[in-house]
């Protein structure tokens, strides 16, 4: 006979209510609350009440807000803007990453200094991006400003540009600033990942004669599979959702050329009429391209034969446990 | 033949050195430079900066700039404290809470612990900023824009961090010790206080710096429920930098951003070993 001990599953409950009803009201509550705007007539500063929105003759108009978002230039404008300004920050940013990694992973010559390349490579990541961008607009100061004077100095132009009216300029400065305060975490992220692939993988590869560049490619970046769909996948959801560095760099301008999705949204309902009906349609849509799209990378880009491995052991684990019945 | 092929081999590695130095050391100098005209220029005069904007060496005017920075809409120790405050509190909470959570999720086993689970890893990666006008407009109705209270309580669930310290506590925590302690009748909710929490310290020390720098840096949601001067936070407070009332005073900006980034500059560069570990860290939780 076994003496039955206490039960401490009840605790398991209790110490996760915290969490569960913050969870609920503070961010469960309020995603319900804005697809529900959606579908209203919410709009003006200070009005509390709200109805199903209707069109002017008094039918239903559900999607009337949907209608009203995916119509407006401006909004297909920041989507488009958004999309751009991610990829020409990501791809230079996974780039730069890879060969850092590379380098500082190169079993056949370490860098000296690497710490203290990592420290200030990863360093603008931490700094308030608020700041950056009102850093950058400074820098970037016509007809006197410190990239105009060092272009000059150098005898790259020999008169003052003003870069910021330039639309592909400025949409290129907002990308760079991404990529600078966004490789080195990305490089830290990757470093790690190779780390923590087995040493015995890379000395067969070695004995085996495989060239560094080789062994890159076809032993490391596999492995780094699953790390480099995470860096995507993050960097999607923050790069959809970019505010402060267009707001501040440059407010959206020149003629709406770094207006992104989310200023769009905070323009909608925190400026002009209020239309936070219109704002939380266009947060929905963004809402949906980004869960789709992350669905979609991880259905392309997860690793088959994990999918499999797993598959066979939940099949084998099942067939012990009819087993042993 | 042998000699040559060495050689060519060795000039390789020699060219391969030179690069990787040179990209390196630049990128360095990227990361720095911008910060440094930014300090340097804080202490210069407008008329200084205007005749050259790139200046290598700090000047006199630091104070004159500071009058004028401060004369204005700028308040640095408003946007300070206000920062301090919101940032502390949301460290502390996300920190503590996460911590019971992930407890709770690895020492007791519930019926609906997997499930629980999944919930969490499902909701990891849900984007905050596209629900704030719900988030907006039920902090309005309940009467609490321009108070701290909503956007610190919402870091008591913190997907992320939970998930962290779970995988953390896996790995750092003998159940024993639980057991333990119960045989020396400790209660539950002290085990978890005065045992639990000071083996995590490291965990938690690496989550609450960098809970604290995002909280500090972010801008969206305070910039939407903060309409009053007195509750703006610091990054708030760098967005007044932009405005027409700064307009011609280039050496009072560089000062205002200078004051923003210092602040972190000291953080990250007494912690940067952490901090880094802690990226690295951040990348293995699967």
């Amino acid at each position: 006979m076994r003496k039955k001990s206490v039960s401490y599953a009840k605790y398991g409950y209790i110490f996760s209510i915290p969490f569960v009803v913050t969870f609920l009201v503070f961010s469960l509550y309020p995603i319900i609350y804005t697809l529900v705007i959606g579908f209203t007539d919410l709009r003006g500063l200070g009005v509390k009440e709200f109805h199903i929105l209707r069109t002017a003759e008094g039918n239903l108009d559900l999607f009337g807000n949907f209608r009203t978002v995916l119509k407006n230039q401006t909004f297909t404008t920041s989507l488009k803007n958004t999309i751009i300004l991610w990829t020409a920050n990501f791809i230079p940013q996974i780039g730069m990453a890879l060969i850092l990694t590379a380098w500082f992973t190169n079993r056949n010559f370490k860098v000296k200094g690497q710490g203290a390349y990592k420290v200030l490579i990863y360093m603008p990541n931490i700094i308030t991006a608020a700041t950056i961008a009102i850093l950058f607009n400074s820098l970037f100061g016509y007809p006197k400003g410190p990239v105009n004077d060092f272009l000059i100095k150098l005898n790259i132009i020999d008169s003052p540009s003003n870069f910021t009216l330039q639309r592909w300029t400025a949409r290129g400065v907002v990308a760079f600033i991404q990529f600078w305060m966004w490789y080195g975490n990305t490089m830290i992220v990757l470093i790690a990942g190779v780390l923590g692939i087995n040493p015995h993988l890379f000395e067969a590869a070695e004995i085996d004669g495989a060239t560094p560049t080789q062994i890159f490619f076809r032993v490391t970046l596999p492995l780094l599979r699953t790390i480099l769909l995470y860096v995507l996948v993050t960097s999607m959801i923050g790069g959809l959702q970019m505010f402060d560095i267009p707001k501040l760099f440059l407010n959206g301008g020149p003629d709406q050329a770094t207006v992104t999705s989310s200023m769009f949204i905070h323009g909608q309902a925190f400026s002009g009429s209020y239309l936070y009906n219109r704002a939380s349609a266009a947060s929905i849509i963004v809402f949906g391209i980004i869960i789709v799209l992350s669905i979609f990378l991880f259905q392309v880009l997860k690793d088959k034969d994990e999918v499999a491995r797993r598959k066979y052991l939940k099949a084998q684990r099942k067939a012990a446990r009819q087993g042993a019945k | 033949m042998m000699k040559v092929k060495q050689e060519s081999m060795h000039t390789k590695r020699v060219i391969y050195k030179t690069i990787v130095y040179i990209v390196c050391t630049f990128l360095a100098i990227l990361s720095i430079f911008p910060f440094w005209i930014m300090f340097m220029n804080a202490t210069r005069s407008t008329f200084e900066i205007q005749q050259s904007s790139i200046g290598l060496i700090p000047s006199k005017y630091f104070m004159s700039n500071w009058k004028i920075l401060t004369g204005k809409a700028f308040s640095p120790m408003t946007g300070f404290i206000n920062s301090m405050t919101i940032s502390i509190g949301v460290t502390v909470l996300a920190v503590y809470f996460s911590s019971l959570t992930a407890y709770a999720l690895m020492a007791y086993s519930w019926k609906m612990r997997q499930a629980f689970f999944s919930f969490i890893m499902a909701i990891l990666m849900i984007p905050a900023q596209l629900s704030s006008i719900g988030f907006y407009q039920f902090i309005y109705r309940i009467g609490m824009t321009n108070k701290f209270t909503p956007l610190i309580i919402p870091a008591i669930a913190s997907p992320a961090m939970v998930f962290f310290m779970r995988q953390y506590l896996m790995a750092a925590l003998p159940l024993e010790i639980v057991d333990s302690a119960r045989i020396d009748g400790s209660r539950e909710f002290a085990t978890f206080n005065r045992i639990i929490l000071p083996i995590m310290k490291p965990a938690l020390a690496t989550q609450a710096i960098f809970t604290f720098v995002g909280s500090w840096n972010n801008l969206f949601i305070p910039l939407i429920l903060l309409t009053n001067k007195s509750k703006y936070t610091m990054p708030i407070m760098v967005s007044l930098l932009k405005g027409d009332i700064y307009k011609t005073e280039y050496g009072s900006v560089y000062l205002g951003l200078a004051l923003t980034v210092l602040p972190l500059f000291v953080i990250y560069f007494m912690l940067a070993k952490y901090i880094i570990a802690g990226v690295a860290l951040g990348a293995l939780k699967e």
